[in-house]
């Protein structure tokens, strides 16, 4: 059991969100004090008969005075805006060269999968010190990843793809939430966080099961689901080339420019009509209801697989 | 001749008030006087107060455990369903506006009655019809989606009755309009000669400014409603990604009835208590035209801050910071009101009944609760306590231990104008701080909850939590007895209670120049107003030195 009166502060996010917190927390000690206060020295001074002074008003409680508390409380909430705002904002992309890990939520359990391919249950291990980037996907209906000890949560939604990344920094288990209600289970949708060293997890990665990394789940699924009938490069179908093109721009033939990402992967095999790539006619069918979320992140694995080979020719 | 007799007292013929001009069932079930419809409303609105405290009594009992020992999981989350739906729609929504609004507005500025009598009556048959659905959901079964109907989980998951419970909020959405459209135009149309809008109440200006939110954001819960229902009855993709729809577009439909709606409850708290503190503390309320501006400003902004629902669900980084800076500014009118209260105080005459309590009581609540919201307006600290206790804790400070604790202050304000009996003041006034006290002792402990991670509408939790849940489930105890003894004592006073006089607060105000029970027509003759609303003492003073003696008279108006 964790102790129930503090939560560690277990990830470089977690610091920063801290740090806003307890400056909130200061000012809004000292408001609840200010009137409070106020209202208690009223109640005891102003009370029905007592002697304290009543007679006029004083000068200084004019419009002016309403105007300035006016616009003090504007500012100090402003900078609040500005304070909060500006740590989100440098929080948003993941940085370079972060371990991607695959979760697929479900009624009422959570998939993970490493790059290596071993899969987990209701549990992730990451390595301390190490940029964690999650892609996540529901297969039914929307679930929240929340680990209260890296102050993170985000919302696992059906037919689209949401990201989180953190950077753990205490060793230890740490509790995996489902925060978005999804039914009779919600409850329990619980997991595990555990941080390793990294050669710890290392170590550990080796022992797990052999299974087959995504790219290569995705490879199989390239030929078995017809893929390489048109995108390979020996058909004679007009279709694009894939390899090399994850992460670059590529024109569109209503003239947009769009850059070949995980979601644009993803809404090309599900609505191939919507963004079509110039030079090219609209023959691909859409691959919706017969690839389920696991399988589109293993196709775009293996897409993306083909762009690191192709950096290295 | 006599002055009573130049007033025109004595040569009337004796008329019954509103409470005797007829006594049948029938009388009551077809009558169109807005002080009859307010008083079925109030024991509308009570069964359904107690319909949905019994349901948080479960769970709240559920919780005392880490792992539960009473309820199912499904039993349990039907329960907080139906808790959040009945109050929200069939307590919150109509508590202030349909009973002391519905009651005090036309007397307020010296009306016969509301602009659209017959449609007042309309929209109560509504609220008994909608709430028989939703009862009928209960009965049957219950529903399992929570007060926010989330999709996909609505529309294609759940296996309870959705339709019955949506069916209900979408028909009471509309005893909302009609009430909302009635108070405008009783507003804009039937004010007494010499009633300005700068002479209102704000009383009235909150019941306004409560309207045109019904008005303007009700349709939109309506229009989400009906879209859960067609894709959950007839099929019609409209959230299911699968089939091309988005479940992030509910959301966003939603929030935009249901931020709003926050104020809808809200908004009229704040007009009560603008009316009482003025009146115990013998002073003008401090900053008349900004508590107009500020309520108009909330009822504004309070339409485009629905996004810091949304800060997890996806919602593009752009957008989050436009709705977080939103959040912001309209802090900013509810800290002036808050100032305002607090400076009304200064210099004044202060005696501390139990509706100056009971209103004190709110400013303290709705402060601490508006406090917590500066954190869920800041993104990275509401993504860590967003759908967590915290965030329980913090909209119950503002719609429970606000709006409920002013909507005790009106009660036992108006109640004596209402009945014509007076209550017992000691026991009021020990049921206000008992209030307050349990209300603290309820929902104090889910901000640290909420903190440390305990995700809401979790029917088991971990472990570490429980010494929050105990402390929570304890104090919802003495809030329970806290709401049953105003149920005990007043529906005493209405046997045994000693007879009010017109004026018993020595009042400001067009209602308390009428008799208590006001007549069937409000007023014996028309009232003409001359005057500022809080007009206790002259501009440019604050209160009274009176002896308190003479402060304390009764009726001297």
């Amino acid at each position: 059991m964790n102790s129930p009166f503090s939560l560690p502060e277990a990830s470089t996010h977690a610091v920063t969100v801290d740090r806003i917190f307890y400056l909130l927390l200061v000012l809004s000690g000292a408001t609840v004090v200010l009137v409070f206060g106020l209202i208690l020295l009223f109640a005891v001074r102003y009370r029905r008969g007592s002697s304290a002074k009543r007679g006029p008003m004083p000068e200084f409680l004019r419009r002016e005075f309403e105007i300035g508390w006016t616009l003090a409380t504007l500012l100090s909430f402003v900078f609040l805006f500005w304070w909060a705002g500006s740590a989100d904002l440098s929080s948003l992309a993941a940085p370079a060269g972060s371990l991607e890990i695959h979760v697929v939520a479900k009624q009422w359990m959570w998939k993970t999968q490493h790059p290596s391919g071993a899969r987990e249950i209701n549990a992730l291990h990451v390595p301390l010190g190490q940029p964690v980037h999650l892609l996540m996907s529901s297969q039914d209906v929307i679930h929240s990843f929340f680990v209260p000890a890296f102050r993170v949560k985000q919302d696992v939604v059906p037919g689209r793809e949401t990201d989180i990344w953190f950077q753990a920094s205490k060793l230890g288990v740490f509790p995996l939430l489902c925060a978005e209600y999804c039914g009779t289970d919600h409850s329990v949708m619980r997991g595990k966080i555990t941080v390793m060293r990294p050669e710890d997890y290392a170590r550990w990665l080796v022992q797990q099961p052999e299974g087959d990394d995504l790219a290569h789940e995705g490879a199989k699924l390239f030929v078995s689901q017809g893929c390489s009938g048109c995108h390979a490069g020996s058909s004679n179908v007009h279709a694009p080339r894939l390899a090399g093109i994850y992460g670059r721009m590529v024109q569109l033939s209503d003239g947009r420019t769009v850059k070949a990402d995980d979601g644009y992967i993803r809404d090309s095999i599900l609505q191939p009509k919507r963004d079509v790539v110039a030079g090219y006619d609209a023959i691909m069918p859409s691959f919706k209801g017969l690839l389920d979320d696991g399988e589109l992140q293993s196709l775009t694995a293996y897409i993306r697989s083909l762009a690191e080979e192709g950096s290295h020719d | 001749m006599t002055d009573a007799l130049l007033a025109g007292d004595l040569p009337l013929p004796p008329r019954p008030d509103y409470l005797r001009h007829g006594s049948t069932i029938a009388s009551w079930l077809t009558t169109t006087d807005h002080k009859r419809i307010a008083i079925l409303y109030a024991i509308t609105i009570t069964f359904f107060f107690f319909l949905g405290g019994a349901a948080v009594t479960a769970v709240r009992l559920e919780l005392f455990e880490p792992n539960g020992w009473l309820l199912t999981s499904d039993t349990y989350n039907k329960l907080f369903s139906f808790h959040g739906i009945i109050m929200v729609w069939f307590f919150l929504v109509p508590s202030i506006p349909n009973t002391l609004g519905n009651f005090l507005l036309p007397l307020m500025i010296g009306a016969p009655d509301v602009a659209f009598p017959r449609l007042n009556l309309f929209s109560w048959y509504l609220t008994i019809a909608a709430g028989a659905f939703t009862v009928y959901a209960l009965l049957a079964g219950g529903v399992d989606t929570g007060w926010t109907f989330y999709t996909p989980y609505s529309s294609m998951f759940s296996n309870s009755h959705v339709f019955a419970a949506a069916a209900g909020v979408f028909v009471v959405g509309f005893a909302s309009i009609a009430t909302g459209v009635n108070f405008i135009a009783t507003t804009h149309m039937l004010r007494a000669p010499g009633m300005t809008w700068f002479r209102l109440p704000l009383f009235v200006w909150a019941i306004y400014a409560t309207s045109l939110i019904m008005v303007l954001a009700t349709p939109v819960l309506a229009i989400s409603l009906l879209l859960v229902i067609a894709e959950r009855v007839l099929g019609l993709p409209i959230f299911d990604p699968a089939r091309g729809g988005d479940p992030i577009l509910f959301q966003h439909l939603f929030w935009f009835y249901s931020h709003p709606a926050v104020y809808i409850m809200v908004l009229p708290a704040m007009g009560v208590v603008s009316e009482v503190i003025p009146c115990f503390a013998r002073r003008r309320i401090f900053g008349y035209d900004f508590m107009v501006y500020a309520m108009l400003a909330i009822a504004g902004i309070g339409f485009f801050v629905w996004g810091h629902h949304m800060f997890v669900s996806g919602q593009s980084a752009l957008a989050s910071l436009v709705f977080s800076f939103l959040s912001f500014i309209i802090a900013v009118p509810s800290a002036i009101k808050v100032f305002n209260w607090t400076a009304s105080l200064f210099r004044g005459q202060i005696s501390f009944e139990s509706p100056m309590l009971y209103s004190l009581g709110f400013v303290g609540l709705f402060t601490t609760g508006g406090l917590s919201g500066l954190f869920l307006a800041s993104i990275p600290v509401d993504v860590h306590v967003t759908d967590t206790y915290f965030v329980v804790a913090h909209f119950h400070y503002i719609m429970v231990g606000g709006s409920v604790s002013a909507f005790f202050a009106g009660l036992h304000f108006w109640w004596p104008k209402v009945t014509g009996k007076l209550y017992p003041e000691s026991w009021a006034k020990f049921a206000a701080i008992l209030m307050y006290a349990g209300f603290n002792m309820t929902f104090l402990p889910q901000f640290f909850a909420g903190y440390l991670g305990m995700p809401r509408r979790y029917h088991t939790y971990p472990a570490e939590f429980q010494i929050y849940n105990v402390m929570s489930s304890a104090g919802a105890g003495v809030l329970a007895v806290a709401y049953l003894l105003p149920l005990g004592y007043l529906t005493w006073s209405l046997f045994y209670g000693g007879r009010a006089g017109n004026n018993p607060w020595a009042a400001t105000g067009l209602e308390w120049t009428t008799t208590s029970p006001p007549p069937p027509k409000n007023f014996d003759r028309q009232p003409r107003v001359d005057r500022g609303p809080y007009e206790y003492h002259a501009e440019g003073m604050s209160a009274g030195t009176d002896a308190p003696e003479v402060q304390n008279a009764r009726d001297i108006r």
